[in-house]
């Protein structure tokens, strides 16, 4: 990676073209009328399409991909993004529909959310799914509007609370806070796990579910997820399932099994599209059969989801089949304790067991602190990681540990990857012990080094126009 | 049968892993998981698909739609997308890439988001945008939430009947799970209506207002006095635009609206059915620290170069929870990009010359279609761009128009038919259109 500093507007000069248009074979229309016409001049760049190409490719080249190399980001699912899946989306046959076209001439389109919505339902156990939702947080929402649409159905409107433990991801409390409910936050255990006994005084009239995550964001499996499925269905609330860490349960656990009656996928985790830098995803939200019926009516985007990532994950569906999925489950289980096992005497493991995906530190076991010089933080340690050609685990969440430390392979990398990934682990954690600030300093080898972050916030500049 | 080829385990990779973990069999590292929730049995999937077996598979299934010259906007806009788009956004840098937490190795992305910001700014005239959300109607719900918070006291949201029905759709679903009231402002001769307005603003209560820039039925609304009107009342003016025609209508901020909002989809992104679009937000600087989604922000690194980081975090879901301004977080970031390089191929002038174009073209077919005498005028002398609506004489000339090859008349719930013309049509395509009307 090199550093490369311009922006496409400093390369503009005026009466340079980037673009191709046919020559106007039309009678002249009337003007726009002077009182809604636009007078203020748009500063957008001139630039030739050579222009262009240089800037973006020296950009790409800044950034660091799933293709570049390892991404063992916790709760993120980084897996290799298959290049069909690419060219299917890509077909005219499906970019070029209108989302309004009727059935009559969208078949094809129609065929795909059928079969898909039926392959989601068998991987997941629930009945029925909508592909609406464009992301994992609005298919979290979109799970909510269904919650609380099935208690207004039966006429009972003072369920306006819902549950959530304190290791949830941070979408949970406010997609919840979003959709009108209050949320209530239940404790996890010493080992993780959700508190049973906390949660039975939470429960009431008042209560319109619970918002889970299992594994959760420990990697951790509810063990107690039967008891709490019972405790809160008798209690008259739904349980709802954030599919986020899905990933370890493909092919071997189905929510819908353990009670689940609502629940969201990412499938730009699960099923293999790309992240594209923060989007598009896409967050299909599946129910039992009892809530079939609240699905209709809600809007919750523009027109039929995001068409394009669904066609990228049917595709992902179809090569894995019934044969490969329940690979994905246990090879990205295999890797998450590999990697914890190969560690754990250098990280602080605070909770030992079997993980899932996943799994969390809770900081360096020696961060080399002494005399006036401050150990080896977490912020540090993912800093040097980049050094040395990896990308950083999720730092700092969940926010159960104060130096949590967030590993998720997934299936996809190789045990050389891992293995060289592991080494790299223990370099920093010995470069950690013998000289702090080493890694106080890093990144060292990176385009950039680290950025003055107060400064950013405290006066920002967030467009061009504010640098001139 | 052979591996899948996404999965690099041999089985003496296996092996050793689990001997290193201490457990004999993959199924132990489901120990913890009670049995009986284990799935017994295969899955009621298909078997595994080659990879040409999947080719085959999507060109059956694409095979099954039509393929139809597209006369329809409504909210999807059926515009050129230049070669170098595609070609960029496949760059596995950016495709691959999660949202850029590590700023140090994204600033490929963090910088285009920039650009983008920096883009919307120009097209809304507005001091800040986000770095994007889901879609032009999701980005309006997040204005209308936004607008409570900002006059706090104030409950109720307007919205005018002029808005696209998806628009609205999807507002009102956000509406009613978020406690907001809803209020509408009816079209007066296809505008919204300003006496209205005046007289809801009366109430005290209103809290923001959403208004089309260039509306439902294709009109370019004149929004002389609601700013003033609404801003008299405290409340928040929310302007709904198509980003490809503010490069000829006036702007939200010429019209002095304090929250701009709509889909980039115009911007030569594909059809694709829906999605993946993108929606953009912009507003003015004083209610920045309220604005949902993520921000991109300049400022420099230890050795002080010029470098961009994720910003003004703390008004998020992941460090807010339950008190964050939005739970967004995933948000359009590829689609950012796909629209910031077509905005830097337009540049000022292919913008408005796609928009010259498009105007020229579809006032050609307006003024062909009425000479058939097969239609009446509904708005007569109200000024319009692309897109338009007539009141047709006849019945079922959608179906008809379809079984010609083209998707054109969409029939709205006001029993117009509606059309619209992008620089993608050529005149031969319009005169074939208009001869089928004709023979009808």
């Amino acid at each position: 990676m090199k550093y490369y500093d311009k922006l496409i507007f400093e390369l503009s000069k005026e009466g340079r073209c980037g673009y191709s248009l046919p020559m106007n074979k039309f009678p002249k229309a009337p003007e726009v009328p002077l009182q809604v016409s636009r007078k203020a001049a748009l500063l957008l760049p001139q630039v030739s399409e050579p222009d262009v190409v240089r800037h973006y490719t020296n950009l790409s080249q800044m950034n660091f991909g799933v293709d570049t190399g390892f991404y063992p980001l916790g709760s993120c699912t980084m897996k290799y993004n298959p290049k069909i899946n690419e060219e299917m989306a890509a077909l005219q046959g499906f970019a070029g529909l209108h989302p309004l076209m009727p059935a009559s001439v969208t078949q094809g389109a129609c065929k795909v959310y059928e079969e898909m919505n039926k392959a989601l339902a068998e991987i997941t156990g629930m009945h029925t799914f909508t592909l609406d939702p464009c992301a994992g947080a609005h298919g979290e929402l979109t799970g909510l509007m269904i919650m609380r649409s099935y208690h207004m159905g039966r006429g009972d409107f003072a369920r306006t609370k819902v549950i959530v433990p304190d290791s949830a991801h941070g979408t949970n409390p406010a997609s919840a806070a979003v959709c009108g409910l209050e949320v209530v936050e239940v404790k996890s255990l010493e080992n993780g796990r959700i508190d049973v006994e906390a949660l039975k005084p939470l429960l009431g009239p008042d209560i319109a579910g619970i918002m889970m995550t299992n594994p959760n964001t420990l990697g951790l499996f509810e063990t107690e997820i039967k008891t709490i499925a019972t405790l809160v269905h008798q209690a008259g609330g739904l349980l709802y399932y954030d599919g986020a860490n899905m990933n370890p349960l493909m092919g071997v656990v189905r929510p819908g099994d353990m009670g689940f009656d609502i629940m969201h996928l990412n499938l730009h985790k699960t099923f293999s599209t790309p992240h594209g830098g923060g989007g598009p995803g896409s967050g299909p939200v599946g129910v039992a059969k009892h809530l079939e019926g609240c699905i209709p009516g809600l809007r919750v985007s523009g027109f039929h989801g995001n068409f394009g990532v669904i066609l990228r994950a049917y595709a992902y569906i179809l090569a894995l089949g019934n044969q490969h999925l329940k690979e994905v489950g246990q090879y990205a289980v295999l890797s998450a304790n590999y990697i914890k096992e190969c560690l754990k005497d250098k990280y602080k493991l605070p909770i030992e067991g079997v993980c899932k995906h996943e799994f969390v530190f809770d900081g360096l076991i020696n961060d080399g602190a002494h005399d006036d010089v401050p150990g080896a933080t977490t912020l540090d340690v993912a800093k040097r990681l980049l050094d040395y050609g990896f990308h950083a685990p999720t730092i700092y969440f969940p926010l159960l540990f104060h130096q949590a430390l967030m590993i998720e392979p997934t299936e996809t990398e190789s045990k050389e990857t891992i293995d060289a990934f592991i080494d790299v682990m223990r370099v920093i954690a010995d470069e950690a012990a013998a000289n702090p600030m080493l890694l106080h300093e890093a990144p060292h080898n990176t385009p950039i080094s680290r950025p003055d972050e107060v400064t950013a916030a405290r006066n920002p500049i967030l467009k061009y126009q504010d640098t001139l | 049968m052979a591996a899948l080829s996404y999965l690099p385990h041999t089985e003496a990779d296996v092996k050793a892993m689990l001997e290193r973990i201490g457990v004999k069999k993959l199924e132990d590292l489901y120990s913890d998981v009670p049995a009986e929730f284990l799935k017994k049995g295969a899955y009621a999937l298909p078997d595994a698909l080659s990879e040409q077996e999947i080719r085959d598979y999507f060109a059956s299934l694409e095979a099954m739609n039509g393929k139809l010259k597209v006369f329809v906007g409504a909210g999807a806009y059926d515009h050129y997308t230049p070669a170098v788009i595609p070609y960029l956004c496949s760059r596995s840098e950016f495709l691959t890439a999660y949202t850029p937490y590590q700023c140090e190795i994204s600033q490929g992305t963090l910088r285009y988001i920039f650009e983008y910001q920096s883009m919307v700014c120009a097209l809304t005239g507005l001091d800040v945008a986000n770095a994007s959300m889901y879609d032009g109607p999701t980005a309006a719900a997040e204005a209308m939430k936004m607008a409570v918070a900002c006059t706090r006291k104030k409950t109720r949201v307007l919205l005018s009947k002029t808005l696209l029905p998806h628009v609205i759709q999807v507002v009102e679903t956000y509406a009613k799970f978020h406690g907001v009231e809803l209020g509408y402002l009816p079209a007066q001769d296809g505008q919204t209506s300003l006496s209205v307005l005046q007289a809801e603003l009366a109430a005290d209560d209103v809290a923001g207002v959403i208004v089309p820039s260039v509306n439902r039925y294709g009109i370019i609304e004149d929004h002389s006095g609601f700013a003033d009107a609404i801003h008299a009342e405290k409340g928040i003016l929310v302007e709904y635009c198509d980003p490809s025609a503010l490069a000829v209508v006036k702007s939200p901020a010429e019209w002095d609206a304090d929250i701009a909002v709509g889909d980039g989809q115009p911007l030569g992104l594909p059809l694709c059915y829906g999605g993946p679009y993108v929606g953009f937000m912009a507003v003015k600087k004083d209610h920045m620290r309220k604005m949902p989604g993520r921000i991109v922000g300049q400022t420099v690194d230890k050795e002080g170069r010029r470098v961009f980081v994720l910003t003004l975090q703390a008004r998020e879901q992941h460090i807010k929870r339950e008190k964050a301004t939005s739970n967004i977080c995933s948000n359009e970031s590829l689609m950012a990009l796909w629209v910031t390089i077509y905005l830097s191929l337009m540049g000022p002038e292919g913008l408005k010359e796609v928009n010259r174009i498009s105007t020229d073209g579809a006032h050609y077919l307006y003024n062909e279609l009425l000479a058939t005498g097969k239609f009446e005028e509904v708005f007569p002398g109200q000024p319009f761009l692309k897109e338009f609506v007539l009141k047709p004489k006849v019945a079922g000339l959608q179906a008809k128009l379809e079984k010609a090859g083209f998707f054109a008349a969409l029939e709205t719930e006001e029993g117009y038919v509606s059309f619209c013309v992008t620089e993608k049509r050529t005149k031969e395509e319009i005169d074939q259109l208009v001869k089928v009307v004709k023979e009808g």
